[in-house]
């Protein structure tokens, strides 16, 4: 490391993060404008022990997990370097780190420039090391929010001075905290006044249910304010993840992380895992799926155009006689020609050579087409959604059948592993798969789609030989094993390949079939 | 309550000592947290003549949470919504700006300052802020006729 630590004789983030990533991650806005290529290169080249490791495929991202426990670590570290570096206490420092959105280069330059009016627009004024706030009695005091005037109030005011009773006062933070969520900026309740109350002062005001509520709170806001660093979205889930993939990377990778609670999603939008397809389109394809897919099936299904305004028609009627009733063409339903070259042959419509008619069916099939192609990609991408699901229910009796296989054959615990690893494979191929299909719609078609669908259609051959065999009784389960074994391998192998090849397609750009990509954009 | 105190001492002070243009009374003899409120439009406004009736509904958390207030007369205004609710939200009366110390009385204040001066770039009306920018006369004519039709 360079001569500038040694300067800095506080712990740095570094030293929590481990590698050289997490710094260049730990300072967002402007100064992190380090290249996600060079981060990965960079990163290729830094670490001896990385090369020992076998490489790194190009969909796999740098990330990692952190507990509460380093998250209040790391902003502990934080805070005590810049107070160094800014001669403040702790409390203060912590309240202007907080104000500058933990982006402490930024802070400091602003600090050094300017160091009253960043102190001021933190909320802490000039005087921060006079004595600590402390609550009071006064005499004559009233409460300005209560109106209370009893001998003896106890009262609290912050370096500003605005003075209100501690019921008051805490209840102001009650609300604050409990109501409206918010703990790093809870503001001085005066009038105007934009001091923010700081930790200690709360811990004297608020009662041990509600600190715990604060604290977590304003690890919220570090995590939420920190561009490197999400909160894993499992319910429940403490853990936060650190990854250095930026927004503007997100068309040029997926970056999928893993949580220590087993949850994978992604950093870039922490919707579940969805490689290969990128985060926009996701978005595109969801928001399509949400409007168009049960109606776009039902007019699929239903409906005919009319042949010359092209509104949709249903049937509701008998008769083949259709008369649109917004332009009031008159055509047959069967061949969608015009009527009038029917004559009076009504009920069976032998007149299929006719002109009009073959053109007319040819438009609705253009304009059908597009539909078609968009209900292909759904259904398919639908199908594995469900499979997976029903997968899953397998897999909650696949425990059973594991005991069941063991005690029917002479089979050990260890060996009757592999069914569960066959059922992981199938869920996570099949999560791969159903992305695949959405990311499908999107694509133009050129060389790099075709090889792209041949390794679609390897991995889905592969995944429904194995769903095949995982649903075989419990009996043939046994002299199937080395066979599912190899399947397992194989389908996990078949999905690394797809995500290899979409990744380093990704990165090098990819093009998209504009007419669908534009489709349904939304803002 | 605390809160209690807090309101009886307000609607003392605000009715012996009544904001311009603004006559004050509780909605319902036993309820304190419903004020009924009778306003003049502004002198030199569009609402110049015009009476009218807002509802502030001070909920139990208050002063910790602010007034809730409401036009009961239909008012052409950028602030306030076009609608049966008439709600309005102004500065002071969101949740995130709005302190325990602030005061009915500085409520109504904004409120009358607004009507005299709309602020259409924080309008809950998007259309009447731009006629209002837009074309002053078309705005002035159309409030002035809902006055007339409502206000009186």
């Amino acid at each position: 490391m360079d001569s500038d630590d040694e300067v800095n004789s506080v712990i740095s983030s570094e030293d929590l993060g481990g590698d050289a990533d997490s710094s260049v991650g730990d300072f967002g806005g402007d100064d992190s404008d380090v290249d996600f290529d060079e981060l990965q290169e960079h990163d290729g080249f830094d670490t001896q022990e990385k090369d020992l490791k076998p490489r790194k495929k190009a969909f796999e991202i740098d990330h990692k997990v952190y507990s509460p426990e380093d998250i209040q670590r790391q902003q502990d570290d934080q805070v005590a370097e810049v107070a160094t570096l800014l001669e403040q206490p702790h409390e203060s420092t912590a309240i202007l780190l907080r104000y500058g959105r933990w982006n402490k280069e930024r802070l400091i330059e602003q600090y050094m420039d300017n160091q009253e009016e960043v102190l001021d627009k933190a909320g802490l004024g000039q005087d921060v090391q006079k004595s600590p706030p402390r609550i009071e009695v006064i005499d004559g005091f009233v409460c300005d929010i209560c109106c209370e005037d009893t001998p003896g109030l106890r009262s609290f005011a912050l370096k500003c001075g605005h003075r209100f009773c501690v019921d008051c006062y805490r209840q102001y933070l009650a609300q604050k905290i409990r109501g409206e969520g918010e703990a790093a900026r809870i503001k001085c309740p005066g009038d105007g006044c934009n001091r923010v109350v700081d930790a200690k002062s709360l811990d004297i005001l608020v009662r041990t249910d509600l600190t715990d509520r604060y604290h977590q709170l304003l690890m919220r806001t570090y995590v939420d304010d920190k561009e490197n660093l999400k909160w894993c979205p499992s319910p429940n889930c403490v853990y936060a993840i650190e990854c250095g993939v930026r927004k503007r990377d997100l068309t040029r990778v997926v970056p999928t992380v893993f949580c220590d609670c087993k949850h994978s999603f992604c950093f870039g939008c922490t919707l579940p895992d969805h490689q290969p397809c990128p985060c926009s389109l996701v978005k595109l394809w969801l928001k399509k799926c949400e409007d168009d897919s049960e109606t776009a099936n039902w007019i699929s299904a239903n409906t005919k155009e009319c042949p010359k305004c092209h509104s949709t028609i249903e049937k509701n009627g008998g008769c083949n006689h259709m008369t649109c009733r917004k332009c009031r063409n008159e055509f047959c339903w069967m061949c969608m020609g015009m009527w009038s070259e029917h004559g009076t042959s009504w009920y069976n419509c032998s007149r299929f050579e006719e002109k009009s008619g073959l053109d007319a069916r040819d438009a609705q099939a253009r304009s059908r087409q597009s539909l078609e192609r968009y209900l292909h990609y759904f259904n398919r991408y639908h199908n594995h959604e469900q499979s997976a699901k029903l997968d899953k229910d397998i897999f909650h009796k696949t425990e059973k059948k594991m005991t069941l296989l063991q005690s029917a054959s002479d089979m050990s615990w260890i060996e009757v592993q592999f069914l569960e690893e066959a059922s992981q494979a199938l869920q996570r191929c099949r999560q791969t798969l159903k992305w695949t299909y959405a990311f499908a719609y999107y694509l133009a078609r050129n060389n790099e789609t075709e090889i792209f669908e041949d390794n679609q259609k390897n991995l889905e051959l592969a995944v429904e030989d194995l769903s095949e065999m995982f649903e075989k009784p419990t009996d043939q389960l046994s002299g199937l094993r080395v066979e599912m074994m190899d399947k397992t391998t194989f389908c996990n192998r078949r999905r690394i390949v797809v995500l290899d090849d979409t990744a380093k397609r990704l990165k090098e750009g990819v093009s998209y079939n504009l007419h669908f990509y534009g489709f349904g954009v939304v803002c | 309550m605390a809160a209690n105190k807090r309101i009886m001492k307000e609607l003392g002070e605000i009715n012996t000592n009544p904001p311009p243009g603004c006559a004050i009374r509780l909605a319902k003899e036993d309820d304190i947290n419903l004020w009924d409120v009778t306003m003049d439009g502004p002198q030199d406004s569009p609402y110049t003549g015009g009476k009218f009736h807002i509802q502030i509904v001070l909920p139990k958390e208050y002063p910790f949470k602010p007034p809730v207030l409401t036009f009961r007369t239909k008012i052409y205004h950028p602030n306030v919504t076009n609608d049966d609710k008439g709600a309005m939200c102004l500065g002071m009366l969101r949740a995130d700006e709005w302190k325990p110390p602030n005061k009915i009385v500085d409520v109504l204040k904004l409120v009358r300052a607004v009507l005299a001066a709309p602020q259409p770039d924080d309008a809950v009306e998007a259309g009447i802020a731009n006629e209002f920018k837009t074309d002053r006369k078309a705005f002035d004519k159309t409030a002035q006729d809902w006055v007339k039709k409502y206000a009186k």
